[in-house]
């Protein structure tokens, strides 16, 4: 984007291996507090830094997988280590590291406060599954990350989390591993049906220009494997009630990267393998999922308005969020799916920074019930500007950035043309969606920072340095994702235009 | 006017984004350094800023009658966004409506922000009224000059954005910020209408721009005319909701719990006027859409007396002024339906003046008395003269009395409905204009005349300081020549040629005004004003009928009126409730339905392990029985697959 050459060979190699090698330290300093928050702080600041320098490389405009390293890992299966990036995936894989970089800056400062060395080094762990899942383009190297992404997450719930973490710990794993397993299912069996034997691959590239191979029947059936399993991690309705159990009981950094990052990967799943792999199986499933993200908007936010719980009203907004990432990409076109990609990016900072601006309210005042609180701005007014401008991104306020996602998805999604329901049908539906993010948002807000000061909450302090400079890379993005949401854009629409001209059923020949 | 001005319009006009951009500044500057350093400074700054955004908007607008005929131009900052042939730009339209727009939104600011100066100085949340203040103008200015339907949207968000925080802007108080809400959500509601009809724009047209849009309207008939109504009828869900019209107008009296200078400029002058300018903007979609301008016009006119009615019996001053507002807005739509957009705009910046003046003067009369309750004041001309005498004139603008503002713009809307064939809505207007010279003739007499009703709260009431009163007379001023100056001759004045351009619809015909028909269609609406001002004086001067034996008299109508047709009962009890209820039981299928399929799974799951248990007896035989099983179901599957025996 910036660099004419590369400076850094292998960075996406580089970015996996990383947390890896900061996890060595960490060991050895496993009881020492500080010296474990500083090894993950300067582990993750470095991996943000590298992050950047694989973005300025990034060639703009080209459609095709970029700073590719490739090498047979399991020989005799041919299956192999092989990591890339496109339009689509580069992005995350920033929003990662940051937002990585972001919840072991707020969690050293004071958030976790037993088992600070363990905790952290769950977080590079996850870390590794994270960026791993967005550039893996090996299936099997694929579902190693994405299976990787949950033992710690299990972890960070279950040990640092609240009262009723063994449960949502449990419900968490069990979800994601019920779908996940069923993909693996799925894997074997393009596995099998990718060629004779000695010839066959997982390999993304091999498969997709070969998968004339993958018959109509096996096309449905292993999408709706795939797609189960994203379906799950997104999640969609009805396999969503994992997750407001999940949020409300994990600390603030793990609700940070549950909605931030583990959510995405659901949705990069669908866009990057269930989609381009079986287009036909996606045709026969295309009504059934559009139906569901359109409940999944509207389900999604009616229920949001009841919660009486700050972060099930947040984690609750995710799943309303989160149908229109799957509308947009399912919806098939160019606006449709850039927008989902933009979706992915603005909710993951959008609802990432509103899980911080929860956390940091509640540590202050050890209370997550709507009702409880009240009156906060008088005394925060720079908590009240900051949590402000996050909630009316949320809402779609145009100028931030949570509007341009949901307006190019709209857009996209007026001008499905498909059967048995038409885009004019679906997309007047899911704009009622935008109404009600105005209600729950502006009325949790005004419950909880309106209303006169209340004795408990007098002298509690305004926002922390630590707090701040967490925060501030968020509204920093929220701020410019809005307002010049164009050279994002330009990264993700060759991609993306490639993306949907593997998954036009049309252009398939089947063998 | 200023033909000189023309030579250097080219330069001016391309520094357009500079009329916004400034007022942003002052927001940023002031919301980042306000609260720690800037403090009292935030005042002047937000207002020569405003200033100098005014003299660079008037310039323009001045540029712009240099512009000539047919001449519009464009300014664009940058591409915001653009997907497949989905493209949007940050680009200014400068053209007779949008100019005048800019003039109407930067002058009234201006002059509002200089009467803030006094009117705020003494509450604490000073620098958060001039952060927000200054924003307001400039999504404003972004929804006046956009050159597109979603760059417009940006200004038209922001705007309903600022509206929430300065109506909340007492937000320790629970009714400010219950109001806040109710004026966002049901602005949400109508932007649901211009987000569907901005998107069906796009796909029927290619296009979200305005000249790109209207261009393809006029020349090829192509478009379903089911098509286009539908859109013109989302939009005017959209400009209802913002420019309170039934059914979404009730967010806007309540608006009323905000600073009296944030109800003189977004809910009276400014933004309220939003979906005026939207319909005005798209006149050759809706003049395309036929059925949709009927309902515009039979929305407007009944908004107009449905409004005028509820004034009448209210008791708080500035309710009066907020149902007034609604009422006025009902006319500007009555226009645009009939065919008058000029009429409407006309009357828009008419209004901007009056009104932002009979408010601004209601907040003088609230600062120096602290009260709103009209039945508590009284006889204050003798306290507060240059308040009474500048309100005075805005009423009598109100109230059309010629030659006054008002009376060139209403007029024309009502004879326009007339001329153009709607007898009945003619009517209406004519009716409306009679309610409206009595309500207002009622709030003049209650708050300024008659003997003090509250002899402390007289004593103690005192002019405001000329930070203040400056900004009323110019106002002042406006309400006396501008509808002289702007619309004279009738439908032949500077404005009709100006903005001709900007509405004007290809193959419309043109009438040379009749002016014998003007001059008595005129003389009727006058005769009802008079009317409408001697019944007022008669009950409240001369108590001949007394107001209270005639409200006893009218018995339930009154109560009606009274409890303004009990709609806020309607909408902010059963229905909120009835969605609370649809929400709650959402959320109990959630629990019990969905999850309570999860749980059952993972009861059964555990029952089912509990039975595996017994397999894991220890037993090295029973393994080895089981790995073989294991193994020839394997094979049988796998090899049922490999020869083909599995697939269909």
């Amino acid at each position: 984007m910036i660099l004419d050459r590369p400076v850094l060979d292998h960075v996406l190699t580089l970015l996996v291996v990383i947390p890896i090698v900061g996890l060595v330290p960490l060991l050895f300093f496993m009881r020492d507090e500080r010296a474990a928050k500083q090894v993950a702080l300067v582990t993750t600041f470095v991996e943000l830094v590298v992050s950047l320098v694989m973005l300025a490389q990034f060639r703009v405009g080209e459609a095709g997988f970029q700073m590719v390293d490739s090498v047979l890992w399991l020989p005799t299966l041919g299956i192999r280590y092989e990591v890339g990036v496109d339009g689509i995936s580069v992005l995350l894989v920033v929003l990662t590291t940051l937002l990585t970089f972001i919840s072991v800056l707020y969690s050293s400062g004071g958030a976790i406060k037993m088992r600070v060395g363990e905790f952290m080094a769950a977080f590079l762990l996850l870390e590794v599954g994270m960026v791993g899942v967005f550039i893996a383009l090996d299936l099997f190297l694929f579902y190693v990350f994405f299976e990787l992404m949950l033992v710690p997450m299990y972890l960070i719930i279950g040990i640092w989390g609240g009262t009723r973490r063994i449960y949502a710990t449990l419900k968490f794993v069990l979800f994601t591993l019920s779908g996940s397993l069923l993909m693996l299912v799925a894997i074997v069996a393009v596995y099998l049906a990718s060629g004779d034997a000695g010839s066959r691959t997982l390999s993304f590239t091999d498969l997709v220009s070969d998968r004339g191979r993958f018959a109509p029947d096996f096309q449905f059936w292993a999408f709706f494997a795939f797609a189960l399993a994203f379906a799950i991690k997104l999640p969609m309705v009805p396999f969503h009630t994992w997750l407001p159990d999940a949020h409300v009981e994990a600390p603030t950094a793990g609700s940070i990267i549950l909605a931030g990052i583990l959510l995405k990967a659901g949705g990069y799943g669908l866009i990057r393998f269930a989609l381009p792999l079986f287009p036909i199986g996606a045709q026969a499933w295309l009504p059934i999922i559009l139906l569901l993200s359109v409940v999944a908007i509207i389900y999604g936010a009616a229920v949001s308005t009841v919660q009486k719980d700050l972060k099930k009203l947040v984690a609750y907004s995710s799943v309303a969020h989160m149908g229109f990432v799957t509308l947009g990409i399912f919806v098939l076109n160019v606006q449709g799916g850039v927008g989902a990609v933009l979706q992915m990016l603005n909710h993951g900072v959008v609802t990432g920074a509103l899980f911080l601006f929860v956390g940091i309210q509640y540590e202050r005042t050890h209370r997550r019930q709507i009702a409880d609180l009240g009156g906060l701005a008088n005394g925060w007014p720079l908590y009240t500007t900051f949590f402000g401008i996050f909630v009316l991104a949320s809402l779609g306020l145009p100028g931030l950035n949570g509007f341009v996602g949901e307006f190019l998805v709209l857009v996209g999604t007026f001008r499905y043309e498909g059967d048995p329901v038409s885009g004019l049908v679906w997309g007047p539906l899911a704009a009622i969606g935008v109404i009600l993010a105005a209600v729950y948002l502006l009325w949790m807000f005004q419950r909880v920072m309106y209303g006169p000061v209340r004795e408990a909450y007098k002298d509690l302090p305004d926002l922390s340095p630590v707090e701040i400079a967490s925060a501030v890379p968020l509204l920093a993005l929220t701020i410019v994702l809005g307002v010049f949401p164009q050279p994002f854009i330009r990264i993700i629409e060759p991609s993306l235009e490639r993306m949907l001209a593997l998954a036009s059923a049309a252009a398939v020949a089947v063998k | 006017m200023l033909p000189a001005e023309a030579s250097r319009g080219a330069d001016v006009i391309d520094l357009v984004w500079l009329v916004a951009l400034i007022p942003l500044a002052a927001a940023a500057i002031n919301g980042a350094f306000g609260r720690r350093w800037l403090g009292k400074a935030t005042g002047p700054i937000a207002t020569v800023a405003l200033g100098a955004s005014a003299a660079l908007g008037v310039a323009i607008f001045f540029a712009t009658i240099g512009l000539g005929h047919e001449a519009h131009r464009t300014v664009t900052l940058y591409e915001w966004m653009g997907v497949g042939d989905f493209r949007v730009g940050v680009t200014a339209l400068v053209d007779p409506l949008s100019a005048t727009m800019v003039a109407v939104v930067t002058v009234v600011s201006f002059l509002i922000h200089v009467y803030s100066n006094g009117y705020m100085s003494h509450d604490h949340g000073f620098h958060r009224f001039f952060t927000w203040l200054p924003l307001f103008v400039f999504f404003m200015l972004v929804l006046v000059l956009a050159d597109n339907y979603v760059l417009m949207f940006v200004g038209w968000e922001g705007v309903g954005l600022c509206s929430y925080l300065l109506i909340g802007f007492w937000f320790e108080r629970e009714a400010p910020y219950v109001a806040a809400k109710k004026a966002f959500v049901m602005n949400r509601i109508g932007d649901w209408g211009f987000t569907v009809g901005v998107i069906l724009t796009f796909l029927t047209f290619g296009s979200v721009a305005f000249h790109d849009v209207f261009a393809k309207v006029e020349a090829a008939h192509s478009a379903d005319p089911a098509m286009l109504t539908l859109i013109a009828i989302a939009f005017f869900l959209g400009a209802a909701g913002k420019s309170a019209q039934l059914p979404l107008y009730s967010w806007l009296p309540d608006a009323m719990e905000g600073p009296t200078p944030v109800s003189a400029l977004i809910h009276a002058a400014t933004m309220v006027t939003a979906g005026v300018y939207l319909v005005a903007r798209s006149t050759a979609l809706f003049a395309a859409a036929g059925p949709a301008l009927v309902v515009v016009a039979i929305v407007g006119a009944i908004t107009a007396i449905f409004a005028a009615t509820i004034a009448l019996v209210q008791f708080d001053i500035k309710r009066v002024m907020a149902y007034s507002t609604v009422s006025q807005l009902g006319y500007m739509f009555l226009a645009l339906g009939v065919g008058a957009p000029i009429a409407a705009i006309f009357h828009l910046a008419t209004h901007a003046f009056f009104k932002a003046l009979l408010f601004l003067g209601s907040g003088s009369v609230i600062h120096a008395t602290e009260e709103q309750d009209m039945r508590r004041m009284g006889g204050l001309r003798r306290k507060l003269p240059v308040t009474y005498w500048t309100m005075l004139l805005a009423g009598g603008a109100l109230a059309a009395i010629p030659p006054l503002a008002g009376f060139w713009s209403k007029d024309e809307i009502v004879g326009a409905a007339f001329t153009n064939g709607y007898p009945l809505l003619w009517g209406i207007g004519v009716l409306t204009g009679a309610l409206t010279a009595f309500y207002v003739t009622r709030a003049l007499w209650m708050t300024f005349h008659g003997e003090p009703r509250d002899h402390h709260l007289y004593e103690h009431a005192h002019e405001s300081p000329p930070v203040m009163t400056v900004p009323l007379v110019l106002l002042a001023a406006g309400s006396v020549i501008a509808g002289v100056v702007l619309g004279f001759p009738p439908d032949a004045g500077f404005i009709h040629g100006f903005l001709e351009p900007s509405v004007a619809v290809r193959g419309a015909e043109h009438h040379a005004p009749d002016y014998g028909l003007i001059t008595t269609l005129a003389g009727a609406s006058v005769l009802a004003g008079l009317i409408g001002i001697a019944i007022g004086l008669a009950m409240y001067a001369r108590r001949r009928p007394d107001p209270a034996a005639v409200a006893r008299a009218a018995g339930p109508v009154y109560t009606l009126l009274r409890n303004r047709y009990y709609v806020d009962e309607l909408y902010d009890r059963r229905f909120v409730d009835l969605m609370r209820a649809a929400f709650g039981a959402a959320w109990a299928f959630d629990i019990h339905i969905i999850d309570g399929i999860v749980d059952r799974l993972g009861w059964l799951a555990r029952l089912i392990g509990g039975q595996a248990r017994r397999v894991q007896t220890g037993v090295v035989g029973n393994y080895a029985l089981s790995i073989a099983a294991g193994l020839v179901v394997l094979i049988v599957v796998y090899g049922g697959y490999a020869t083909g025996v599995f697939r269909r």
